[in-house]
This record gives structure tokens, C-alpha cells and sequence, in this order.
């Protein structure tokens, strides 16, 4: 099955390769392949536990962290198999944005400053400052947080904690942004906002975006893949997705039969 | 017939009602009492002497327990500078990188060591410091309250680390940091007030235990000369005092037991506000 077509003439950034992934005895993924461009959106959609976050997580390594689970396949950024990469330069280059919003019980700042912190990417105060104030106003935050840096991050309204934790993610200065149903939890504003802010980033960034909001995945994305039960069924402009999908199973979905 | 159902169901009510509620009052009463109690002996037998002075020989007035209060301290230190990193390091390896069944059996084990009775933790340390040393020492009575603090101060510190959101964990590492990296920047500062709290409860607990002192540290009338040596301590003073033939040994371990509780709950509210003023609070 070969779902991984050449979409409108970008650079490959990221791309996987017959990928199987398991929880213990449960195959979670089954033979994914898949291209992933550089400077465009692309989407995952799918039911519930049909694998999208799962693949996502692989994309920076995070599925290790859960016990028992195996990978297997390839995975290329900028064609080298980051399986076989130090993981932690892995996650540097492959941010990623939860689900839920996560900030650190610290302050505003502090939260920022972690990343550059923890790898060393600056070399004094001021730049850490600078780095700071740039992440945060890619994340379109600086502005709402300038004058209370130093208060606790947690005093943050939802949008804002999860806007905090993109700021988080851009300031180690990621090429490729991962984000886990970001706007889940969200109001429609707050929502609005972070897909503005996926607009902006990315001319700086490759962004890849799991969405249980198919309008979402509409309104952001470059291109949209539809998984089901560990599969790949389909992957292809958005457009297409939404107005002709090559798939029975696709169209099903994003038609609101099923799902 | 409905009448009488509803008689009896308000009646059943009444009496459940009033035999909870007075054992409610009983348990709170025997608290209050006990409180009162020793606060009107022992706040009127303290005097400023029992804060500087030495016990005097019997027969002879006055004096006081500065060398018990000062020897309570330093046993509280050794105990501390034994159990609390043991404790703590055991309780980080539970949360954070323990198997489960080795970390089932570690757990099983320390709830085992903390229902151990303390006066056998006592001979424990009588037999590995004492009798080797063939004499009685500061450094065993805070060696026997160091391991009473262990398996509390395991248990808390893990429960602590468990109650980190794993959402912190990964943010970390989804920055690139190392697991010993997230736990240490993230997770022990993000439960940092809970473990400090249950380190000073801790404390506070072994600070009023007599047992495991009677034959480590034993007592000493005289300011204690040096670590290897037998010293006094406010627990072990109120057992000798209390148990004595002398009226005005009395009044000295009502107010070393005044001094005692005094100190443990200042300790316990110095927790409690650790423990409450947690400014990251989420909303």
C-alpha cells in the first residue's frame, strides 16, 4: 500500500519507514511510511486509539519512556535514522507540545529558561534573557507575561499555559514542533489563537499536529493523515482528504459516519 | 404503618447521631485533657533555671534540663544526618526508577521496619554500637533514631514524588533532558514543600521517643563530653523524673514534658505552613 505520495514539491523533513511499534504484545502501529515536509502542517486524524498520538510520540523518541513498548523501522530527520541518535539531541531538534498544557511549578521565566538551561544553548544571562523574550514572542505570549515573568507560570490562563509551554518547547529551538491535541482542552478562543500561532511558526518550523477537531485539521493543515486501527489509510493534501478521499474508510471518517 | 417506618428510621437516627458524636467528643476530650493537663502542671513548674541549668543532686532545689534540651538536639541531628538522606534517596529510587515487584518488596519491607517497636530498634543499636564499644554513647541513641526515621522518611518522600504529574516528567525530557536530569530540576523542586513537611513530622515524631534511648544514649546528669559519650534527653529525663520519689522531680518532668510538646508542635505547625505556602498552586 503505498500511501506516501510526493505532495506539492516541498523539502522532506521528517519520514518514517515501515514503522511497527508495540505496547508489550499490543502492535500499536503497523507499517507506517510516511513523508513529512518541511515548512508545512501536516495533520494526524483518526478515531480514538487508532495510533496517531502513538506515531507522533515516536517521532521524538517520548514513546520510550513508557515501559515495555519496542520500536521498529526507521525514522529519518533530514535523512539520518534518529533511532540510532543520542535521544536527548533528538528531542532538542523535535520539540513537542502536550495534550494537556504542562508548565513547570515555576516561574514564567524559569519555565522558558529550562530548555536553553538544561543544554547549555546560551552562554550568559542576557542571552538567556534575549532567548526568553524571543521564544515568547514567537508564541505570541510576550506581550500578556512582559511585566509578571517572575510570578509563578501556573497563574496562567489555560490558553496562555499552553501557549507558555510552545514558547517552552521554541526556545531550545526546534526544527520540527510536535504538538498532541494542543487545543483539547481549550475554549474556542484560546483555540483560535494557537491556530494562529501555527500559522506564524511555520515559516521557522515543521509542524506536525494531532487533532481530534476535524475542522482543525482543515483550517491548519498542509496535508492530513488518516489513521485507523494502527494503519495508515491515507495520507494527502488536505484538501483532498476533505473533498475526495482515494479511501472508503477516509471518507467514512470525515463524513461523520463513523468515529 | 409508613409512620411508624419513619419513627423508627429518625429514631435509629438520633441514637446512631448521639453515640458517634459522643465518641467524637471522647477521643477530642482526651487530647484537650491531656493538653490542659499538662499545661497547668508543667507551665507552672517551668522556670527560666530549666532552660540554663543543670540537674542538681537530689535533695538540693532547683536546677534544670539545659544539657537534656541541648542533648535532644544533637541525637535529633544524628538522627537526621543518618536517616533523612537514606530515607530520602530510598523513597526517590521507589518513585522514579523502581521495578515493581523489587520496589513491592522494598515497600513491604519498610512498613515492616516501621511497625517495628521502637524499644527493639533500641536493642538493635544497643547491640551493634554498645556492646562493642562496651559503653553507652550520643552516636548510638542517634544512630537507633535515625533508623526509626527511615522507613516514615522513605514512604514520604515517594508518596510526595508519586503525586508529580507525569506530564511533568515528560515536558522535561521532551526538552532533552536526561530522567536523573527531569527529576532532579523538576520533579524533587516541584515536591520539594511536601517532602520538607514530611521530614519535620518526622522529626517531630522521633523526638518524643524514649525507648530506643534507654540503653544508647542512656541519660547523663552533667553536659555530655563528646559524641561517643552517654548524653541526656528530654524523653529520657521525664521517664527518670517522673518515675522518682521527689515532689520537685515532678514538677521537673512536668515541665520537661511541657518544653517536649511545646517543641513538637511548633515543629508540626512549621510543617503545616511549609506545607500551605506553596506559591506555584494551580488554579
Amino acid at each position: 500500500m503505498d500511501v506516501t505520495k510526493p505532495l506539492t514539491g516541498a523539502v522532506r523533513k521528517l519520514s518514517a519507514t515501515d514503522l511497527n511499534f508495540y505496547y508489550g504484545d499490543f502492535q500499536a502501529l503497523k507499517n507506517i511510511s510516511m513523508e513529512i515536509f518541511a515548512n508545512q502542517v501536516t495533520a494526524f486524524i483518526g478515531p480514538s486509539g487508532c495510533g496517531k498520538s502513538t506515531f507522533l510520540r515516536t517521532l521524538n523518541r517520548m514513546n520510550e519512556t513508557v515501559r515495555n513498548t519496542r520500536v521498529e523501522g526507521k525514522i529519518l530527520l533530514d535523512d539520518v535514522n534518529i533511532l540510532e541518535q543520542e535521544v536527548a539531541y533528538v528531542r532538542r531538534r523535535v520539540g513537542m507540545v502536550f495534550q494537556r498544557s504542562n508548565p513547570f511549578p515555576k516561574s514564567i521565566f524559569d519555565n522558558i529558561a529550562y530548555g536553553p538551561r538544561i543544554n547549555g544553548t546560551v552562554a550568559n544571562r542576557a542571552e538567556l534573557r534575549e532567548k526568553v523574550e524571543q521564544s515568547l514572542r514567537r508564541a505570541a505570549l510576550w506581550d500578556e507575561v512582559k511585566d509578571k515573568l517572575n510570578q509563578s507560570a501556573y497563574g496562567l490562563s489555560g490558553g496562555q499555559q499552553q501557549r507558555l509551554c510552545i514558547a517552552r518547547a521554541l526556545a531550545v529551538d526546534p526544527e520540527v514542533l510536535l504538538l498532541d491535541e494542543p487545543c483539547s482542552a481549550l475554549d474556542p478562543i484560546a483555540t483560535a489563537k494557537i491556530e494562529d500561532l501555527i500559522f506564524q511558526l511555520k515559516s521557522s518550523c515543521t509542524i506536525v499536529i494531532v487533532t481530534h477537531n476535524m475542522q482543525q485539521a482543515a483550517r491548519v493543515a498542509d496535508n492530513t493523515g488518516f489513521f485507523l486501527l494502527g494503519h495508515l489509510i491515507e495520507f494527502d493534501n488536505t484538501a483532498v482528504i476533505f473533498k475526495n478521499p482515494a479511501k472508503k474508510e477516509t471518507e467514512d471518517y470525515v463524513t461523520g459516519r463513523f468515529g | 404503618m409508613t409512620n411508624l417506618h419513619t419513627l423508627r428510621r429518625k429514631a435509629v437516627n438520633i441514637v446512631m447521631l448521639t453515640i458517634t458524636g459522643l465518641c467524637t467528643l471522647f477521643a477530642a476530650g482526651t487530647l484537650v485533657y491531656i493538653l490542659g493537663y499538662l499545661f497547668v502542671h508543667g507551665a507552672t513548674s517551668l522556670t527560666w533555671d530549666f532552660f540554663t541549668k543543670l540537674p542538681t543532686p537530689v535533695g538540693e532545689s532547683g536546677g534544670g534540663m539545659a544539657n537534656a534540651i541541648v542533648g535532644s538536639g544533637k541525637l535529633l541531628l544524628l538522627a537526621s544526618l543518618f536517616g533523612i538522606p537514606i530515607g530520602f534517596l530510598g523513597g526517590v529510587y521507589l518513585a522514579e526508577f523502581g521495578g515493581t515487584t523489587f520496589s513491592y518488596v522494598i515497600r513491604y519491607v519498610t512498613d515492616l521496619l516501621n511497625g517495628v517497636p521502637s524499644i527493639v530498634i533500641g536493642i538493635f543499636a544497643y547491640t551493634m554500637i554498645v556492646l562493642p564499644q562496651k559503653h553507652f554513647s550520643t552516636l548510638a541513641g542517634g544512630l537507633a533514631l535515625g533508623v526509626m526515621m527511615i522507613p516514615i522518611a522513605v514512604r514520604s518522600t515517594e508518596e510526595f514524588l508519586r503525586a508529580v504529574p507525569n506530564s511533568l516528567r515528560e515536558g522535561a525530557m521532551a526538552l532533552g533532558a536526561s530522567k536523573a536530569r527531569s527529576i532532579l530540576t523538576v520533579v524533587i523542586p516541584a515536591a520539594k514543600n511536601g517532602i520538607m513537611t514530611g521530614i519535620m513530622l518526622n522529626l517531630a515524631r522521633v523526638a518524643g521517643e524514649t525507648a530506643p534511648l534507654l540503653f544508647t544514649s542512656f541519660g547523663n546528669r552533667y553536659w555530655s563530653s563528646g559524641w561517643d559519650q552517654p548524653i541526656s534527653a528530654l524523653p529520657v529525663m521525664i521517664f527518670t523524673y517522673a518515675i522518682a520519689p521527689y515532689e520537685d522531680w515532678h514538677k521537673q518532668a512536668w515541665a520537661a514534658g511541657f518544653v517536649l510538646l511545646s517543641l513538637i508542635l511548633t515543629i508540626n505547625i512549621i510543617a503545616r505552613a511549609i506545607l500551605s505556602s506553596n506559591k506555584h498552586v494551580a488554579r
